[in-house]
């Protein structure tokens, strides 16, 4: 029964990475944007929420909640002051902006906290388990999944039965049409940013209590993202949750062969897949 | 004069697609413009609503200045647009569709969902059904209703009838004089001038980015039209 | 008589002052410490990476943010085969190239069915995985990597000419190789983009990079031009790859497959520069440079700047240092452009 194992830890952990993709696919899906800086913002998010325990004593969660809106803050401010300016036809302006701020996050990192790594105290749940017959899982990763999956349907909620909601499918169709609705794109993509980053805001969590992270590992968390968005589909949120899923079981298939082969793993589920369905498994009608 | 045009210009980067036009609309007052394709009628609905920005001063809503406004905050003015091609979005219902509308700016007004659908019943029947799973006609009565959802002072419509059969015309058109009795002023952009003449007060006639006649419906005679559409005398 | 041109005053002038500098360049060890040869080793290279980054991007549209995968690969496949076949470094470079060459097919195979930002996050995948497998090769190193052997490194072709002839050190001797070498390579790469431009094949790429649809309907096949530039610029790559890293004669999967100094620097030399120009990342490599030197005591701080600088240039100057001194000046230093000269009737000659 030893793959039943790995199939569920890797659908687990698929949920950690449909956290990290979230909102990457929001973004991507309403203003085709591709924000190279995801992974670091994912680890800024995780340093905040850090700090917010070690430095004012906070629970991880309260943390967290106090993080997110200032998360929702600078997102907002991100696309207002930056990104707005270079979305257009060509993907080359905002691709390089946002992999120089990549860059520029990194090492402001670095310089603040150290290469050290660190982690999130996550307390009693760290080493909890809970025995489900058949298998035994971690709370973590239950955790981690059980919250992917609430956001993903709070945020397929807010897409499909709000007026924001309604305003971010009209702009993403149409952004010049919406303008003649008196929707301003603009506005309508710093509130699609400011969001993501409340979702960047609960994945750094869980990535900060279950594992040690540093300045550096946001682009790898990044191309897990990515190749979580891509196979599922644009613009699908349970699409992008598939997409987790498969890196993730991938990935620990993979490592149950040989550690080394983890990552590898991954990758390569993503490459067939791409190979297969290049636009990825639940592509939307429209694009 | 609820909108006015002054020595408008527009350009397509180096392009010039208009040439000083002016025109003017008042309040309740239903206005056609028609010419021959490409005369720069559509540029016209553009550069009023924002689509294209132009020097503040070139367009006036009650003696303001709207020119250099984003065409969000010409529509909170009260400006609404049918779209040429009627452009409906395509991840909305017909009824999402009606209801963006009217989402951010909300008058009161005679317009609402239900009045909406009283206009066009045949969009009560499939308000659940994607924008773009309808008919032509049926998607364009979805963005006549769209645009009224916010019961604008000033309707333009463009192109209206385009591509629809005379039937289906019909009942659009038809739908005008009921728009006028909610109190909007009626802007339409059209080729068939039969149509055209039939619902306006006033006609515009455009050629090559020039306003070549202004008229009354009621006298304009067809020689006159004849010489501003194409340009020659007939 | 009237015939077409991209010959300018400027044009003629930068081909006199190129040649120029590239025979002093050559004969700069004579003189030159170790220290600064090293340093403009680093420079040509780094311009090289960059020139042929924006062939890719610049002119052909096609924006990788994998090109670690070719640097990384051309550079090990030089280490094999001077472990691995014995041969002598110098003469192993080619083959860095010519493996770049090799991924590059199944790389642009899978890429090319990709769109946009699909394509850059695909060739960066790939990339990844290419290291991730380099990592696998336990007679190269592994994952910790591995350096040249003593006997190689010791009698690399020519490096005993060098040494009588400026009476240094083996090891200066090597950076002295290596920094010709990479000063050919250099001259070799912007030359041929020059002439690659100029070419028909340049007004094709100008075409496709416009208007995918529209170069077609013209007889383009942009398909073909977009493998043609995208294996060319791994070969490139590769052979770079492959001459940094006998330089240092030292090589791991991180550093060989980096995407922050194979493609990170490498973008910004190319933006802060201007893309799309040949002079462009001339410009950009020498403020990296400049910044680099001037910040070097500051550890983190020196990158920060960078990417800070990049998203600068990108939102109040997006055509770069050079679209700003250019659109002044309207100097065009690699006239790539085409205007119709021909006498006048009138007997001028003009
Ligand atoms: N997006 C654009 N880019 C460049 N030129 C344009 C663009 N849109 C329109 N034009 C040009 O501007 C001129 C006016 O076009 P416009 O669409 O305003 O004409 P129109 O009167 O609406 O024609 P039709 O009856 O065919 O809709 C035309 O010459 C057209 O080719
Ligand atoms: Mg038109």
């Amino acid at each position: 029964m030893i793959w039943l194992d790995t199939l569920v830890q890797g659908i687990l952990l698929g949920g950690l990475y449909a956290l990290f993709a979230a909102g990457l696919s929001l973004v991507f899906g309403i203003m085709r944007l591709v924000n190279l800086a995801h992974g670091d913002l994912i680890v800024f998010a995780a340093y905040l929420v850090l700090m917010g325990v070690t430095m004012l004593g906070l629970s991880p969660w309260i943390a967290a909640l106090v993080a997110m809106p200032l998360m929702f803050g600078l997102g907002w401010l991100l696309q207002t002051v930056v990104l707005n300016r270079v979305l257009g036809k060509d993907i080359l302006p905002p691709l390089l902006v946002t992999f120089g701020l990549s860059v520029a996050l990194q090492n402001g990192l670095l310089e603040a906290f150290s290469a050290d790594s660190r982690r999130i105290p996550a307390g009693s749940l760290e080493g909890a388990s809970l025995n489900l017959g058949l298998v035994t899982v971690g709370v973590m990763p239950l955790l981690t999944f059980a919250s992917a999956i609430a956001v993903i349907v709070a945020l397929n909620g807010l897409f499909y039965h709000t007026a924001l909601g309604r305003a971010f499918r009209a702009t993403s169709d149409d952004a010049v049409t919406a303008g003649l609705m008196g929707i301003e794109p603009k506005r309508i993509f710093a509130m699609a940013t400011g969001i993501a980053m409340v979702v960047v805001t609960i994945a750094a969590l869980y990535l900060g209590m279950r594992s040690n992270f540093d300045p550096s590992i946001g682009p790898a968390r990044l191309i897990y993202a990515f190749e979580a968005v891509i196979i599922g589909g644009l613009g699908s949120l349970w699409g992008t949750l598939a997409g987790g899923v498969i890196i993730g079981v991938a990935q620990t298939f993979g490592a149950s062969v040989n550690p080394e082969w983890q990552i590898l793993a991954g990758h390569i589920a993503f490459l067939i897949v791409m190979l297969l369905k290049p636009r990825g498994l639940f592509p939307r009608a429209v694009d | 004069m609820l909108l006015r045009t002054r020595n408008l210009t527009a350009n397509y980067g180096q392009f010039r697609a208009l040439f000083g036009v002016d025109i003017a609309v008042a309040a309740g007052e239903c206005v056609a413009i028609i010419g021959a394709n490409g005369a720069g009628k559509s540029t016209l609905m553009r550069s009023i609503t924002g689509v294209i920005r132009n020097g503040a001063d070139m367009v006036l809503h009650r003696g303001e200045p709207i020119g250099a406004l984003s065409s969000a905050e010409v529509m909170q003015r009260g400006i609404a647009m049918v779209p040429e091609g009627r452009r409906l979005f395509p991840s909305l219902t017909v009824e999402e569709n009606l209801l963006i509308g009217g989402q951010v700016r909300k008058a009161p007004g005679p317009w609402n969902l239900e009045a909406i659908y009283d206009l066009f019943p045949i969009l009560r029947e499939r308000r659940k059904n994607p924008g773009t799973a309808l008919s032509g006609g049926q998607q364009q009565m979805v963005a006549i209703g769209r645009a009224l959802m916010s019961n604008p002072e000033l309707l333009l419509c463009d192109e209206i009838s385009l591509g629809l059969a005379p039937v289906v015309i019909r009942d659009i058109y038809a739908a005008l004089p009921k728009i006028r009795a909610g109190g909007a002023a009626i802007v339409v952009v059209e080729q068939d001038i039969g149509k055209a003449l039939a619902v306006a007060d006033r006609v515009y006639c455009m050629m090559e980015g020039r306003v070549t006649l202004v008229a009354n419906a009621a006298d304009v005679t067809r020689q006159q039209i004849h010489a501003a559409y194409f340009g020659e005398a007939a | 008589m009237y015939r077409l041109t991209t010959r300018t005053r400027a044009g003629t002038a930068t081909a006199i002052a190129a040649l120029v500098l590239v025979v002093a360049g050559l004969a700069l060890p004579a003189i030159a410490s170790r220290g600064v040869i090293q340093d403009l080793f680093f420079i040509l290279t780094m311009l090289t990476l960059a020139q042929i980054w924006n062939l890719l991007a610049g002119y052909g549209g096609l924006v990788s943010v994998g090109q670690q995968a070719f640097v990384g690969l051309g550079a090990y496949a030089m280490f094999a085969g001077v472990i691995l076949l014995g041969w002598n470094p110098v003469w192993a470079i080619p083959l860095g190239g010519l493996a770049a060459l090799v991924l590059a097919v199944p790389t642009a195979f899978f890429a090319f069915r990709l769109q946009g930002a699909y394509f850059a996050i695909g060739t960066w995948v790939i990339a990844e995985v290419t290291r991730l497998l380099v990592a696998q090769w336990k007679t190269l190193g592994g994952g910790t990597g591995t350096s040249l052997p003593r006997e190689a490194t010791s009698n690399i072709v020519g490096t005993d000419m060098i040494r009588t002839l400026f009476s240094v050190r083996e090891a200066a001797a090597r950076d002295i190789l290596a920094y010709w070498l990479a000063l050919v390579l250099v001259v070799a790469v912007t030359g041929g983009i020059y002439w690659l431009l100029r070419s028909r094949l340049g007004l094709a790429l100008a075409a496709v990079r416009d208007n995918v649809e529209a170069a077609r309907s013209v007889g383009v096949d942009a398909g073909r031009i977009k493998w043609a530039v995208f294996l060319i610029a791994a070969a490139a790559t590769g052979l770079t790859g492959a001459l940094i890293f006998m330089q240092t004669a030292r090589i791991s999967p991180d550093a060989a497959f980096a995407v922050t100094d194979w493609t990170a620097y490498v973008i910004f030399i190319v933006v802060i520069g201007g893309i799309g120009t040949i002079e462009g990342p001339i410009l950009g490599v020498i403020v990296f440079f400049v910044l680099r030197s001037a910040l070097a005591d500051y550890g983190s701080w020196y990158l920060m700047t960078l990417g800070l600088i990049a998203i600068t240039v990108m939102l109040f100057a997006p055509k770069g240092l050079w679209g700003l001194i250019s659109a002044r000046s309207g100097l065009h230093l690699f006239p790539v452009r085409r205007k119709l000269v021909g006498l006048k009737i009138e007997g001028g000659n003009g």
